[in-house]
């Protein structure tokens, strides 16, 4: 079966993020007061042929491991879209 | 004639000044193909700056897994020299032949200018011809460059003395040193055996007298000497 998986990836808390620094100022200037510790990641879809949900998601753990994160600086979490 | 290998990438975009750096120091310079299966027996290998894949998903991360890397891993694990200047850095901690990770520069923007850098290590593959604790002024030019590690790799990296080159600050001057916001001022490592090495700064772009003082030359002289001594693989 096809399923749907999100892969969302973060750096991991505690290192600076640059990027997330920059928008928090940006948000700050444009007023939205009280915004703090923003971090930037990515989100990553794909579609997998896997027999089951959770063979789906083993499958996308071990490419979070292999490439898709890096494990020195960034946590990842996947969601399975279950029918 | 020591020969060695400059690998481009999709998106390498220093290999030909690489190449003449090899080539000035006496080295036989060859370019293979990120596509290559084996090095052709080559001596060293030097993995060069650029952008290879666009730094998609993270610098080095896609081009960790090109054909070639297989070889240059053989290498490494044989005890054999291994460079990674800059963008080859990158891919080098990527592949987890050198530790840690480097990450967008602190200071938000790219970094593209000389900086100072003491060399800590001359016993490495290619810093034998410098003076300990010489210190030098070469460009840099990254946007990531900011070296991260957890707090026991980076004690380790200390206490094995792994850090070859880090930035130092400008006597006489207040002026911010470290380009790029990386612990511990790291601008380069090696591994314990001095065989593996990575750096952020890129020497071959102070080897030819029309572009300032050479001092970039030594790392190629040294890699020369360093093989022909045979003490490299």
């Amino acid at each position: 079966m096809k399923i749907r998986v999100h892969v969302r990836i973060i750096p991991r808390t505690g290192l600076l993020d640059p990027e997330g620094q920059a928008i928090a100022h940006a948000l700050s200037a444009l007023g939205f007061a009280g915004v703090g510790d923003v971090r930037v990641g990515k989100a990553i879809e794909m579609t997998v042929e896997a027999t089951s949900p959770d063979a789906a998601e083993a499958s996308v753990r071990t490419m979070c491991e292999r490439l898709l994160a890096n494990p020195v600086t960034e946590d990842f979490s996947i969601k399975v879209e279950r029918a | 004639m020591t020969r060695v290998a400059v690998v481009r990438f999709p998106g390498s975009n220093c290999e030909t000044e690489t190449l003449a750096a090899v080539a000035r120091a006496g080295g036989d310079a060859m370019l293979v193909d990120y596509r290559e299966t084996h090095l052709r027996h080559a001596d060293a290998v030097i993995l060069p700056g650029g952008f290879s894949y666009g730094d998609y998903l993270r610098s080095g991360a896609i081009a960790r897994f090109a054909p070639v890397m297989t070889a240059v891993r053989a290498l490494a694990d044989a005890g054999g020299a291994v460079l990674g200047i800059c963008n080859g850095f990158q891919i080098l901690c990527e592949a987890q032949l050198l530790p840690g990770a480097l990450q967008r520069n602190a200071q938000q923007r790219f970094a593209s200018r000389p900086v100072d850098v003491r060399i800590e290590r001359t016993d490495t593959i290619c810093t034998s011809d410098y003076a300990a604790d010489e210190i030098i002024r070469i460009p840099i030019a990254h946007g990531e460059g900011r070296f991260v590690a957890d707090p026991d790799t980076l004690d380790a990296l200390e206490l094995d003395h792994c850090v070859m080159l880090r930035y130092v600050p400008v006597d006489g001057t207040d002026a911010p040193y470290n380009p790029n916001g990386s612990m511990n001022d790291i601008a380069g490592l090696c591994n314990p055996a001095g065989t593996i090495v990575g750096f952020m700064p890129h020497p071959e772009r102070r080897v030819d007298p029309a572009l300032g003082p050479g001092v970039g030359q030594r790392f190629f002289t040294s890699l020369m000497s360093r093989i022909a001594t045979g003490v490299a693989a």
